[in-house]
Parts: C-alpha cells; sequence; structure tokens
C-alpha cells in the first residue's frame, strides 16, 4: 500500500539544515495524525463489510471488493507513479503543506480498502467457489494470495509504521530533517514496489474475471 | 534525543526490530497461503503450525530484545502501540469473522486464530518502535 509523501531528501532539500528545527521560513500547520471527523465513515464502510459478509450476496461482495480493490490499486499506482514524483520537483513548504493534509488522511484510507478488499473478496471467492483447489484457475487465485501477502508484509512492516513516524515527527515543536529524510526514503522505495506488484494484481485479477 | 534517537551512534544499539517482524509476519501470511491454497481439503497442519511457531518466537524475541534496550522511549512506544493494536485488533476481529462464518473449525481455525493474534500484536510493536526509536527525551 503505498503512502504519498515527499521525495528522499525532500526536507532536508535546499534551505533546510540538519540541525533540528524545520526549514527557515516553513510553517507546520497543525493537524490530527488520525482525523476524527473520518472514523465514522471508516465505521460505516467496516460495518458494511459485515453486513455484506452475513448475508452473503453476491453483489454487496462484488461490489465492495471492487470498490475497494479498485481503491487500493489506484490509489497505490496514483501516489507511487504520479503524485510522488511531482511531489519532489515541489518547494519545500508545498510538500511539506501537502504532506501533513494527505498522509494522515491515507491513515484511514489505506488500511480500510486493504481491509475491505481482502475481507469481501475471501467471502467472494467463497461464494463463488473460487478459492477452492479444484479451482480450474486455482494457480493464478494462489498467485493472487501470494502478491497480496508480500504487499501486506511490505505495507504493514514498512509503510504503515512510517507513516506514523513521520506524522508524529512533524507534530513536534522542531521536527528532525534527517528524520523525516531517512522515513520518507522508505516510502519512495516502498511504494515503488508496491506500485509495481499492483500491476501484478491486475493482471491477475483480470485473468479470474475473464477466465 | 533518546539513546536511540537517529544517530547512527544510537542506531548501532537497537535490535533490529523491524527486521525481525518483517520476517513474523511472513511466516504467518505464508502459513495462511499454505492453509487457504489447500481448500476445502484437508490439509497437514503441521508446516503451519511450525510456521506459526517461528513467528511467535520471532516475536517473543523482538519483544525481549526490544525490553533490554536502555532508555528506550517506552512512553511514547505505549501511547502509539495501544491505539495501533485497538486498530488491528479490529482488523483481526473482522478476519476471524470470516472464518467463522465460513465454518472453519478445528486445528485450522485454532492455527488462523493464534496467527491473528501474533498479527494483532506485531503491527502494533513495529508502529510504536517506529514512532518511539525517534522519540526525544
Amino acid at each position: 500500500m503505498a503512502q504519498a509523501a515527499v521525495s528522499p531528501g525532500e526536507l532536508v532539500g535546499e534551505g533546510a539544515t540538519h540541525a533540528a528545527g524545520p526549514p527557515a521560513g516553513i510553517e507546520l500547520p497543525d493537524f490530527e495524525i488520525v482525523p476524527r471527523r473520518g472514523l465514522p465513515i471508516v465505521a460505516v464502510v467496516l460495518a458494511a463489510v459485515i453486513a455484506a459478509v452475513a448475508v452473503n450476496k453476491l453483489w454487496p461482495l462484488m461490489f465492495l471488493h471492487v470498490v475497494g480493490g479498485a481503491s487500493w490499486t489506484i490509489i497505490d499506482l496514483f501516489l507511487g507513479f504520479v503524485l510522488g514524483p511531482i511531489l519532489g520537483s515541489l518547494p519545500i513548504p508545498a510538500r511539506i503543506a501537502l504532506t501533513t493534509r494527505l498522509m494522515p488522511k491515507m491513515v484511514l484510507i489505506m488500511p480500510t480498502a486493504v481491509i475491505v478488499t481482502l475481507t469481501a473478496g475471501w467471502q467472494l471467492g467463497v461464494h463463488m467457489g473460487t478459492v477452492e483447489s479444484n479451482y480450474f484457475l486455482h494457480g493464478w487465485v494462489v498467485a493472487s494470495f501470494i502478491v497480496v501477502g508480500v504487499m501486506a508484509v511490505i505495507a504493514l512492516g514498512l509503510l504503515e509504521p512510517a507513516n506514523i513516524a513521520v506524522l508524529t515527527e512533524l507534530k513536534k515543536p522542531q521536527p528532525r530533517p534527517e528524520v523525516i529524510e531517512r522515513l520518507m526514503k522508505r516510502f519512495i522505495y516502498t511504494a515503488g514496489a508496491t506500485g509495481l506488484m499492483q500491476i501484478a494484481t491486475l493482471v491477475i485479477m483480470t485473468k479470474l474475471a475473464t477466465g | 534525543m533518546s539513546a536511540h534517537g537517529a544517530s547512527s551512534e544510537g542506531e548501532a544499539r537497537l535490535p533490529p526490530v523491524t527486521q525481525l517482524g518483517m520476517a513474523s509476519l511472513a511466516l504467518i501470511v505464508t502459513a495462511g497461503i499454505y492453509l487457504s491454497a489447500h481448500l476445502p481439503k484437508h490439509v497437514p497442519l503441521a508446516p503451519a503450525i511450525a510456521l506459526l511457531g517461528a513467528s511467535a518466537l520471532l516475536l517473543a524475541g523482538n519483544l525481549l530484545a526490544l525490553s533490554r534496550v536502555k532508555g528506550f522511549a517506552w512512553t511514547r512506544f505505549l501511547q502509539i502501540a495501544r491505539w495501533a493494536m485497538l486498530a488491528y485488533a479490529l482488523i483481526a476481529g473482522m478476519i476471524e469473522y470470516v472464518f467463522v462464518r465460513n465454518h472453519t473449525s478445528g486445528g485450522p481455525l485454532v492455527v488462523l486464530t493464534l496467527s491473528l493474534v501474533v498479527f494483532a500484536v506485531h503491527v502494533p510493536v513495529l508502529i510504536g518502535f517506529t514512532v518511539a526509536r525517534y522519540d526525544e527525551t
């Protein structure tokens, strides 16, 4: 799961120093690491997933799996390959402004998109019989498990912790540029890796959909 | 700055929590894929149990190694990890619900449930660690 951020060195680039505190002339906006206003929306979405699994009807499961999966894939690709490079060319204050507005939303959006996709997708597979080992495209299904598993380990072990750590650092009165730079490097490399894996996901899912 | 802040000297004193955590997660993910790939056939549980056991050992080792770090920012760690644990416990609960909903039972359910426990503990540990290692005291 890619998280948008800024390129390595963004906050230690021109105009920044390695001394404590943000670069001169840059104001850090106030923000919530976890936007509380978004929590009710997340709760509604998760409730919808539980309801869909409980009723086990094709359309709600398909809807949630497609919406969640499309969101996950598109956000990963967009942030990893479109917004990330653009951010690298922005002035430092603009990068900080965008990062402090975008990344808190990612804290809510990405885990929600992932859990919706996986939960609805598994139940959909059970409903349609595509997760059973006698399914004629079983190898493709197992390949999707592997791709998702690798992405999950990268996202949970690297991206999500770094996301929270960057936001926590930016909340400090004097965030340290070198810390942010180090964490941002994680974003760039792992976002690229998960973005590439999302292409594999698209190949697998379109193959499963067409038979 | 804490003893394990951003300085390279501090970094050297920290155990490889992130690396071990990712290895642990990879092991339980592998166990999950192994079990899922054989549905609905009966599948020998020994490989999944071995993977789960290795994952749990890495979790225990991680916590032990972390507990021995002098001057670690435990307050910050707990501040972050407890909320993360709440979120990931919720996620784990949803996955568990799907297993139960689909009549998973017996040994596979035990293995999957324990895997989710490892997941719901280890991810918050990783998040808390990543934040706390850069905490200033």
